[in-house]
């Protein structure tokens, strides 16, 4: 590609974050070690340097107490980023996001606007064990109220951002720690995109199509996607022709995309790093289902994370992470029916 | 309320089995992590907290604990693992997520868990505080005077978790000891930086409880406020909070740069080792000679070795016992 500039996840947060800091004064940063340290995944590096620490705020450990401040200081005129270091560590403070964050514009019949993001890491992979390692989807965007955003690659992160800041609702920004672009977490090569650098908004609510195929419909977010991506080459070898749908946002759910990628391929995989019951994969072939069963020429498979905590133990671990294999075998499982 | 010369000893012991283990991780964790560091890799992949420089908070509580007194441990676990008396074999064998671990594999360096001796962990900031009280509340209702203890970081202390259990605690007069390891820093952030008061001590007045604190990372000073702390507990007296000012000797976690501390500030800690001094006290005073520091030193070495080859030597668990002990 001509010009290309190729970024990481982290880098496009904060260049996103940067410029809306430099349009608009009432955006500012806080949360813990997103100061001097950049953020533990790096999407607040740089920042302080540039706009000091009145700006970008690093917390006491009081998640109740800067999130609840940021649902205060939006509802106020301003329009914080808040980082949870991990999603994991939302139950310490879940009050102020789902009853505080997601209600008060509802509660004030629409009089309030709650523009804030609410940013924060998920996945496992790197045996972090059961407290630090999970994705959580499904527990955020099934509660209404907040916008969920999960993007899988640089380009995609970068516009995101940059719409969920100017968003005057609520939106919780879910990145994944093996796309961000942080070395030590050995890091998906594919997240890692040319990313201009001028301003860019890419709408909520519209899922793309990252690779076109006729056969099966592969959906997933953030890791999921490249998964698909994987799975879907190991498919081309045996003469399937995948189409690989990147959801983006969660809440709002993209759900005719999808529906028309299943009409044409007649099938469907969904692909999720989360829990599998109650989730993102139940919400999407119910999607198929209401809509026209018939799309359906066989039983939509789920390949999920199973009902059971992250084990720290690496061949655990591993045996219980989504991955291609397990998507091709899900293809094949379907076939058989 | 000072320690014997054979509760000094044990202290010692105890601290220089806490070093040399943490020593042996910090060297086994970057196996396979060299030249490029990625967390995932090598024979103890995820994150690693040291407790190198906190030793003395460990030991100065739990050298008056017994069995059945319950302790709940933090992200930083080991030093206050060793000291209760969790299986060192086990634990190593945990952290390197094998079958043979405490708990198969299953919990890993921040989620140690040794039914035998009473001792349970939580990596969220704060939230081993409820159940300390929990088990403090079940001693007092089956009438035992077993306590409960509750490490935590100075960090911690910000987290509404804390403030609520210490009022619950005090309310209900219940036998449990919060003992805040002040280390001065919350990762990247100073405690300056991150809390209103100077000491943490003080907050016990807002509950009605005695707050102590510890200067220097003094293990036998914390001994003897601990001592009388769990005397009250056991008696019926209720709860106490203290607060230890201590070191962190390492990185927060394995693979921290530690650009946020101030230049020298490492170096003056370490020219104040607490297992230099420990052993330089004992020595002035005559409890251990020369010789018998060697034969303590051998033998805490040789407990983290064989704990090691333990663990090395493990088998890893199946994949599919992932699926197994959801429920019971
Ligand atoms: C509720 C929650 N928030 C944030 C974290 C991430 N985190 C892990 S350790 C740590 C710093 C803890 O500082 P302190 O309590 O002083 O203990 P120390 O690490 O110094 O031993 C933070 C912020 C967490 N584990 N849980």
């Amino acid at each position: 590609m001509e010009n290309e500039r190729k970024l990481t996840i982290a880098r496009s947060m904060a260049e996103a974050t940067a410029q809306e800091m430099r349009r608009d004064d009432d955006v500012f940063v806080m949360g813990e070690d997103i100061g001097k340290l950049g953020g533990v995944y790096g999407n607040t590096r740089g920042l302080i340097e540039e706009f000091g620490s009145s700006r970008i705020r690093d917390t006491p450990i009081s998640e109740t107490a800067f999130i609840g401040a940021a649902v205060g200081a939006a509802q106020d005129g301003m329009r914080p980023i808040v980082e949870l270091m991990f999603v994991d560590f939302f139950g310490v403070c879940f009050d102020a996001i789902y009853n505080l964050m997601a209600k008060n514009i509802y509660f004030s019949g629409g009089k309030f606007q709650v523009p804030m993001v609410l940013m924060t890491s998920g996945g496992g992979g790197y045996s972090d064990g059961g407290q630090h390692s999970q994705v959580l989807y499904g527990t955020f965007a099934h509660l209404p109220g907040m916008k969920v955003v999960c993007p899988s690659n640089a380009y995609d992160a970068k516009g995101l951002m940059t719409t969920a800041i100017r968003d005057n609702n609520p939106v919780v920004y879910m990145y994944h720690k093996s796309l961000q672009g942080m070395g030590w977490l050995g890091t998906e090569q594919g997240a890692t995109v040319h990313t201009p650098e001028e301003e860019y908004t890419i709408p909520f609510g519209v899922a793309k199509i990252v690779k076109e195929g006729s056969d099966v419909t592969i959906v997933g977010v953030g890791l999921g996607v490249h998964n698909g991506l994987k799975a879907a080459k190991l498919l081309e070898e045996k003469g399937v022709n995948a189409e690989v749908v990147d959801l983006r946002t969660l809440v709002p759910l993209d759900r005719d995309t999808v529906f028309n990628s299943v009409k044409k391929t007649g099938h469907l995989i969904v692909v999720d790093e989360d829990y599998q019951s109650y989730g993102l994969t139940g919400e999407i072939i119910a999607t198929i289902a209401e809509r026209d069963i018939t799309a359906l020429k066989a039983s939509p498979q789920r390949v999920a994370y199973p009902d059971i905590p992250i084990p720290f133990s690496r061949p655990m671990e591993r045996f219980a992470l989504p991955n291609p294999e397990k998507i091709v075998n899900a293809y094949a499982k379907m076939k058989e029916q | 309320m000072l320690p014997t010369s054979e509760k000094k000893k044990w202290m010692y012991e105890n601290m220089l089995v806490s070093r040399f283990f943490e020593e042996a991780m910090e060297a086994i964790y970057m196996e396979g992590k060299t030249p490029v560091f990625n967390m995932a890799e090598g024979p103890i992949p995820g994150e690693m907290h040291l407790s190198t420089g906190q030793e003395p908070c460990a030991v100065g509580v739990c050298a008056h604990l017994r069995p059945s007194d319950v302790v709940t441990a933090t992200h930083r676990p080991h030093h206050q693992a060793i000291a209760k008396g969790v299986d060192l074999k086990m634990m190593a064998a945990e952290i390197f997520g094998k079958k043979t671990g405490l708990s198969g594999g299953r919990g890993g360096h921040m989620h140690i868990f040794d039914a035998d001796v009473n001792f349970a962990c939580s990596g969220i900031i704060a939230q081993g505080l409820g159940p300390a009280v929990g088990a403090a509340l079940s001693k007092q209702m089956k009438g035992d005077d077993s306590v409960a203890v509750a490490f935590l970081g100075e960090g911690a202390v910000n987290q509404g978790a804390f403030h609520e259990a210490l009022n619950l605690a005090a309310v209900w007069k219940l036998p449990v000891i919060f003992v805040v390891e002040d280390n001065s820093w919350g990762i990247s952030v100073s405690k300056a930086e991150s809390t209103a008061v100077k000491h943490n001590a003080v907050r016990a007045q807002a509950y009605n409880m005695p707050g102590r604190f510890i200067a220097d990372n003094d293990p036998i000073a914390l001994y003897d406020v601990a001592g009388i702390a769990i005397e009250d507990a056991r008696a019926g007296k209720g709860p106490t909070l203290i607060e230890v000012e201590t070191t962190r000797l390492a990185g927060h976690f394995m693979g921290d740069a530690e650009g946020y501390r101030p230049d020298g500030e490492l170096d003056l800690l370490k020219s104040k080792d607490p297992i230099i001094r420990m052993k330089k006290l004992l020595i002035d005073e005559g409890v251990l000679s020369e010789d018998e520091n060697l034969q303590i030193t051998l033998k805490a070495q040789k407990l983290v070795d064989e704990a090691i080859e333990f663990a090395r030597s493990s088998d890893y668990p199946e994949p599919a016992e992932a699926l197994e002990k959801v429920f019971v």
